[in-house]
């Protein structure tokens, strides 16, 4: 008795509160397909401004496939195809007139293994900024690396060596310039897939701490791997298994009292 | 009178078990991938058992020397508080290893932190017995020993009370029942009550004999301590619908209690 086999939960509604009273970005009804496989059943949800939302759950449960919805970075995947609404400051962003590029420079992303550009710190940070042509003179353009390497907690490591190539840094380094790269083009939206994944725990608590620091000005998102990362850095939290939206709500209760047993079981460690 | 518990006769009301491991099957503690984090919170849960039915037995045990004036199972009682220190200490240090080691979340952290509150309650209630040892032997040492005087009848009337609450409580934390737990809690006024009324009758003896004023306060005491275990009884009994329910009912009244798990 009292056993539960959690094939035999079922999934009917999500769970908890997935309503922001301030939403930077909401979906409703999202469905996404790779050519007849559905990844993502009716998800609905409220990333909150300026407040950082982890998406959690299991490896496949979807929620690196949901994050990438929302900067339309599944575009580059043809057999790929999303139902539902996406709206950002109540603009969909799967509209048809909308420039992806523009979109993924007002949600940008930062990836798992650092990625900086073969090239020096200097133009990693700069680059966005010049193809969005977001300066035309070398001062502004000098200014916007300095206050981006600045906010991303790295100018001090770096300031004299901004010629030196980016991929010479340490992997926290690295990851820390690839968010400046992404702030240096000013987003509203930070989408953070696994960001300290590959970082060790000095790195990793720089990066949380830069998390913290940076949502005063971004609204972000980040998919985790460490039920710890999302308990430290996020407001609110979203578990995610096998496509769906289990449960949402503030981080401080889905850690201490989460309502669904799926959720329990995911964050406790039990069999699931 | 009461029945004195050995600290492993769980057995004791057996027909109000429902499964012999209400404790591990209702928090999934046998559920965890870790196969050495399920026996880390299992041993957890098996000595606070274990203190708590080693306090049950020293509350009884101290209740009883008073009430029979033994000084043998008083200094008895006094002497095997030294345990129930030590296993406050050994569970405080599990729980602080399972911490740093495991973190915890949800119910596994619930479980943790009401452990850690638990012991210090049970503790406490050590201490109430060791109160009764003394007194024990004092009231022995004053010759206080007037058969069935009405202070000592009533003071035996409330520990036989205080004494099946703590009983129960134990037996719901065993089960984590919270439904005997939310009984205990709203019973606890009856403790209460019951101790006013021996403090009244106490003062009255006082009055009508100054002579034994010394002896009636050692009553008092006595009754003190029991009405304080009662009180410990409730924070038991709180920190299992906390475990349960995940909903923090101290410092409520029942009405509010009730809401909060409605909720």
């Amino acid at each position: 008795m009292n056993k539960t086999d959690i094939n035999q939960i079922e999934l009917t509604e999500t769970v908890g509160n997935i309503y922001a009273d301030d939403a930077k970005m909401s979906i409703r009804n999202a469905n996404v397909y790779y050519g007849d496989k559905q990844a993502i059943h009716d998800v609905s949800l409220d990333l909150a401004k300026n407040q950082v939302t982890a998406l959690i759950g299991p490896s496949g449960c979807g929620k690196s496939t949901f994050l990438r919805c929302l900067n339309r970075m599944n575009d580059t995947i043809d057999i790929c195809r999303i139902t539902g609404q996406l709206t950002l400051d109540g603009d969909d962003i799967y509209d048809k007139d909308l420039d992806p590029v523009l979109l993924r420079a007002r949600v940008g992303m930062v990836f798992q293994k650092p990625n900086p550009f073969p090239k020096s710190i200097y133009d990693n940070v700069a680059y966005g900024a010049r193809i969005h042509g977001l300066t035309n003179n070398k001062a502004e353009l000098d200014e916007i690396v300095e206050t981006s390497l600045q906010k991303a907690g790295l100018f001090n490591e770096v300031k004299d060596r901004l010629k030196d190539p980016g991929t010479g840094l340490s992997g926290g380094q690295q990851q820390r310039l690839c968010i400046a790269r992404t702030i240096a083009v000013s987003p509203e939206v930070i989408l953070m897939d696994e960001p300290a994944s590959a970082l060790d725990p000095i790195a990793t608590a720089i990066i949380e701490e830069l998390i913290d620091e940076l949502k005063e000005k971004y609204t972000i998102a980040i998919v985790t791997h460490s039920m710890q990362q999302a308990a430290r850095v996020s407001q609110h939290t979203a578990y995610f298994h096998l496509g769906k939206l289990v449960e949402m709500g503030k981080t401080e209760d889905i850690f201490t009292r989460p309502s669904h047993k799926l959720t329990e079981n995911y964050i406790t460690g039990r069999f699931g | 009178m009461t029945t004195s518990n050995t600290p492993n006769n769980e057995s004791t009301n057996k027909e109000e078990q429902e499964s012999p491991s209400g404790f591990t099957s209702k928090l999934h503690l046998d559920k965890h991938i870790s196969r050495r984090f399920n026996e880390e919170l299992e041993q957890v849960r098996t000595l606070v058992m274990k203190m708590g039915f080693l306090v049950e037995q020293q509350v009884n045990d101290g209740l009883r020397a008073v009430l029979n004036a033994d000084e043998t199972l008083a200094a008895k009682v006094i002497e095997r508080d030294h345990e129930v220190n030590t296993m406050e200490l050994e569970i405080d240090e599990y729980c602080t290893q399972i911490l740093a080691r495991r973190q915890p979340a949800a119910s596994d952290l619930r479980l943790i932190v009401s452990v850690i509150k638990s012991i210090t309650d049970l503790e406490r209630m050590g201490d109430e017995s060791v109160k009764f040892g003394r007194n024990a032997i004092k009231l022995a040492k004053g010759s206080f020993t007037e058969e069935g005087s009405r202070p000592l009848v009533e003071l035996k009337h409330l520990g036989h009370h205080v004494s099946k609450t703590l009983n129960k409580a134990l037996i719901a934390y065993a089960q984590m029942d919270v439904k005997a737990a939310l009984e205990i809690i709203k019973d606890d006024n009856i403790i209460d009550e019951e101790f006013d009324n021996i403090s009244r009758l106490l003062v009255t003896k006082m009055m009508e004999n100054p002579r034994e004023i010394k002896n009636a306060l050692r009553v008092t005491w006595c009754a003190r301590a029991l009405e304080r275990i009662g009180d410990h009884t409730t924070n038991l009994c709180e920190y299992i619908v906390y475990l349960v329910e995940g909903k923090d009912v101290r410092h409520a009244t029942m009405e509010q209690i009730e809401a909060k798990i409605e909720r």
